[in-house]
């Protein structure tokens, strides 16, 4: 018998905002020490009360923009009690009623085709603090505690593997480029639910939960992993599934079981008081609307019309900064293709050289659009172009002013040309004699000379062209 | 009796349920021995702001659930039970106090004692820096002699603050003592009669002070009480449980000295650091949230406490205040903590709604004035008559 696998996912992703998600610590990336990070408020002192961090707001609301939410007017916290060393008070903050975010939707493509996940809710919570275990002590590290998170929970809607990695590796891509998450190790984590059941059958099979992983690797394994131990206990009865929540083992690639219905908690979830609801209202949502990056989706199909490969599309989705600069100097007249071309290749090509990365690059719109205006419109030739760049990348030269200080700005005309070639060819007698007697290398040495006399300005290839027909 | 948990110099008590920085602060338990607070309650800090000095913090019962203190882990009790800071206001020790208003103890002490308690309306004194039990109806409140005093207290204290988020925005509020002449005030019948014959002849004796300076006094029959009592016990009973729990003896506080792991220092702290009424009160609020409870308890409690907000306002129409006693009796006599928790159940009759609805109260004279939300310019103006009756 065939079987289907279906499976739903919540993931979490701690969000890129300077402070806490209640109080002004800065988030533990900032951390160097345990418990940098820490103040009464996050280490779960009496007397203190939560204040909401807007930023938070905004960029939850982004996500479920961008995953095409409906956006609650209307949100409120609840407190999720239980008791755990790395979790301060006791309870988590999150939200169980009234969520920011419902019924989106996002397309995930592969091999298989393309399919439409349902996207249930995004909620804004807290994270918990960290456990370091020492032989028979352990000791709380609290940098983590209240970092904000937003959980996506979608419909099991997934049927492999392969979708769960893509919509996975969509998110990121999306969520950097809204400036929401960097997403980097540990900041993405997923609970992965999954059942199988006959194909074609309408009915659910029986569900199992493996917690808390963040490599794509592992959920792939661990997908495949479970999926095949249901799709065993089905066809040959080798175990009775039982709804529960598994853990993964990266070692031995297996999962195992952590709690099952009976025994888990009731977390005696209730509205937090110390939280006024928060009110969306139509002026604060258009403000963030308006903040919001492009679709992805929507933008990388712009890209790959423009001609811009795939690989050039990765690197620009990933990294807002760099697709606004492109986005800028594309407004200003650049050619996409060609502007892709100078700031993925040229300009980080420059950039490693220094030992910086794109991340480190500083050059504005209007230089670098400067720069690919003046190759385009044929004033300067792309190599003369290139010498510009690294004088603004480097000293953060004026590109117009440089380029009339080194004379590279000169229209050529084929007679100026012509001159240097004629001066050429009297100037090296023995490498006219070579070429002429079948040495085509000795070509070279004349075509230098006239670059270098040309101070890199005009065309190359035609001043090769000319070259030759004179050498004839 | 013993008045301070903690004693210095100055003109302002401050109950123990209330953070003072570097000042040791238990809210009556054991559970919190040896913490000390990294910072002060906003209140205290504007206070000292202006010149007024702390005295001390005095003695509350655990986390302020009992009647009137007698449970604090630090304490000592006569026989005939009183709340220490309002003691402490009455023998004139003290300017004024700062109480923190949950479930009744602060306004009964008052009413016991013979001084005024202001609970003001929830959002307009910042609670940051209380110890936290019930936070969507605990109010920090103010213990002074006189309504006068009352005000001079709240002019500094009232007002917006960033590090609470349920703070109201207003940077100001009213708290000049109203004109009394054509005020109309109603009686409520139910509950002057769960009041003995010392607490309704007060009751009387503030009537006739409001009648002689021009009010209009009536008696009005109104079925609220009860059930706003009842919702208000989930509520505070529900958040408590959850606001304690953070007392696990893992960051501060007490922990017990035997354990083998995570489990037994949870218990065995819990259990020898709460007194016999917090456990009550955790027990009773796990109860209320659990999953086949909850539908029935506490999310019905706060549609209750929309209903009730409704109705008060609605009887708010017609009077500018509700005189109601604060307790059935001024004499509670030392007993046993496990009738505890029946026992301040019975008395929040009188105190609950206030706390239910986040509107203000007003304690005088051992009798009970109720207002519209932000309406304290009129309790403090009727209750500086009804303080004036025999003079």
């Amino acid at each position: 018998m065939n079987y289907e696998v279906v499976i739903g996912l919540e993931t979490h992703v701690e969000l890129d905002t300077k402070s806490k998600i209640f109080c002004s610590c800065g988030g533990h990336s900032a951390a160097n020490e345990p418990n940098d990070c820490v103040c009464p408020a996050c280490s779960g002192m009496p007397g203190m009360l939560p204040v909401m961090n807007k930023k938070v707001v905004e960029l939850a609301v982004t996500a479920g923009l961008m995953l095409n939410c409906e956006i609650s007017r209307y949100t409120t916290f609840d407190k999720k009690n239980y008791f755990y060393p790395d979790l301060p008070c006791a309870y988590q903050i999150t939200q169980l009623n009234h969520p920011i975010c419902t019924n989106g939707c996002v397309t995930v493509k592969t091999t298989q085709g393309s399919r439409d996940i349902r996207i249930k809710q995004i909620h804004m919570e807290e994270d918990a603090g960290k456990l370091v275990h020492s032989g028979k002590v352990s000791y709380v590290d609290f940098n983590r505690t209240s970092v904000p998170l937003i959980e996506i929970v979608t419909q099991p809607d997934f049927r492999s593997a392969e979708e769960v990695i893509t919509y996975l590796t969509k998110l990121k891509s999306m969520f950097r480029s809204g400036g929401i998450s960097e997403c980097e190790e540990g900041a993405m984590r997923c609970d992965v639910n999954i059942s199988v059941r006959p194909e074609g059958s309408e009915e659910f099979g029986v569900r199992t939960e493996i917690k808390n992983m963040s490599s794509f690797e592992s959920i792939a394994k661990a997908i495949k992993y479970e999926s095949q131990r249901h799709i065993d206990a089905i066809e040959f009865e080798t175990e009775e599934l039982v709804q529960e929540t598994r853990r993964y083992d990266d070692l031995t690639g297996k999962t195992s079981a952590m709690r099952n219905k009976e025994t888990e908690a009731d977390y005696r979830y209730f509205p937090d008081a110390n939280l006024m609801p928060i009110i969306i209202d139509d002026e604060w949502l258009e403000e963030i609307k308006a903040n919001k990056p492009a679709e992805v989706d929507e933008k990388a199909e712009d890209y790959r019309l423009a001609g811009i490969s795939e690989e050039e599309i990765e690197m620009l989705i990933s990294n807002n900064k760099i697709a606004k600069l492109l986005d800028d100097i594309v407004a200003k007249g650049c050619n996409a293709k060609e502007g892709a071309a100078w700031i993925l290749t040229d300009c980080a090509g420059i950039l490693r050289k220094m030992g910086k990365t794109l991340n480190d690059l500083t050059i504005t719109a209007d230089d670098l659009f400067a720069i690919t205006n003046m190759v385009e419109k044929g004033d300067v030739n792309r190599s003369a172009g290139r010498k510009i760049l690294i004088a603004v990348i480097e000293d953060g030269a004026d590109p117009i002013a440089f380029c009339k200080e080194n004379g590279l700005d000169k229209k050529f005309d084929e007679s100026a040309i012509a001159a240097v070639i004629d001066q050429a060819i009297a100037s090296n007698p023995q490498a006219v004699e070579d070429f002429k007697s079948g040495k085509t290398k000795a070509l070279q040495a004349l075509f230098g000379f006239c670059m270098k006399q040309l101070k890199g300005a005009g065309d190359p290839a035609v001043i090769k062209t000319m070259l030759e027909e004179k050498l004839k | 009796m013993k008045y301070y948990a903690y004693k210095c110099d100055g003109n302002i008590a401050v109950d123990d349920t209330i953070l003072v920085k570097d000042i040791p602060a238990t809210a009556g338990s054991k559970i919190l021995d040896g913490f000390k607070p990294l910072f002060s309650a906003e209140a205290v800090v504007r206070l000292e702001n202006k010149g007024y000095k702390i005295a001390g913090k005095t003695n509350v019962g655990e986390f302020g659930l009992d009647l009137v203190g007698e449970f604090s882990h630090y304490g000592e009790n006569d026989e005939e039970l009183k709340g220490a800071a309002a003691e402490l206001v009455k023998s004139g020790e003290v300017k004024a106090a700062l109480g923190v208003d949950m479930n009744g103890s602060t306004r009964r002490a008052a009413a016991i004692s013979g001084v005024d308690f202001l609970k003001p309306t929830y959002g307009t004194v910042s609670r940051y820096g209380v110890i936290s039990c019930a936070a969507s109806g605990e109010q920090l409140g103010v213990y002074a002699d006189r309504a006068e005093g009352i005000k001079e207290i709240m002019d500094v204290i009232a007002g917006h603050d960033d590090k609470d988020g349920t703070s109201l925005r207003n940077d100001k509020y009213d708290y000049t003592l109203s004109g009394v002449k054509g005020k109309k005030v109603c009686l409520v019948k139910e509950l002057f009669e769960k009041a003995d014959a010392t607490v309704q002849e007060n009751i009387n004796k503030a009537i006739d002070a409001l009648k002689v300076n021009g009010a209009v006094v009536e008696e009005v029959s109104l079925d609220i009480f009860d059930t706003a009592n009842v919702a208000w016990q989930i509520l505070m009973t529900a958040e408590t449980c959850n606001n304690v729990s953070r007392y696990d003896g893992v960051k501060f506080g007490y922990r017990a000295s035997e354990y083998k792991n995570i489990d037994e220092l949870y218990v065995n702290s819990r259990t020898e650091g709460f007194n016999f009424l917090t456990k009550a009160v955790i027990l009773y609020g796990s109860d209320v949230l659990s999953k086949n409870r909850y539908k029935d308890c506490y999310d019905k409690s706060l549609k209750v406490r929309r209903v009730i907000a409704d109705k008060f306002a609605d009887i708010m129409k017609n009077y500018d205040a509700i005189l109601t006693p604060a307790c059935s009796k001024y004499s509670y006599k030392a007993y046993d903590i496990k009738e505890a928790f029946g026992k301040v159940f019975e008395e929040s009759v009188f105190t609950a709604i206030a706390n239910l609805i986040g509107t203000p109260a007003l304690v005088t004279s051992g009798v009970q004035l109720l207002g519209k939300h932000f309406d304290e310019s009129t309790l403090l103006g009727l209750g500086a008559v009804i303080e004036r009756k025999g003079e």
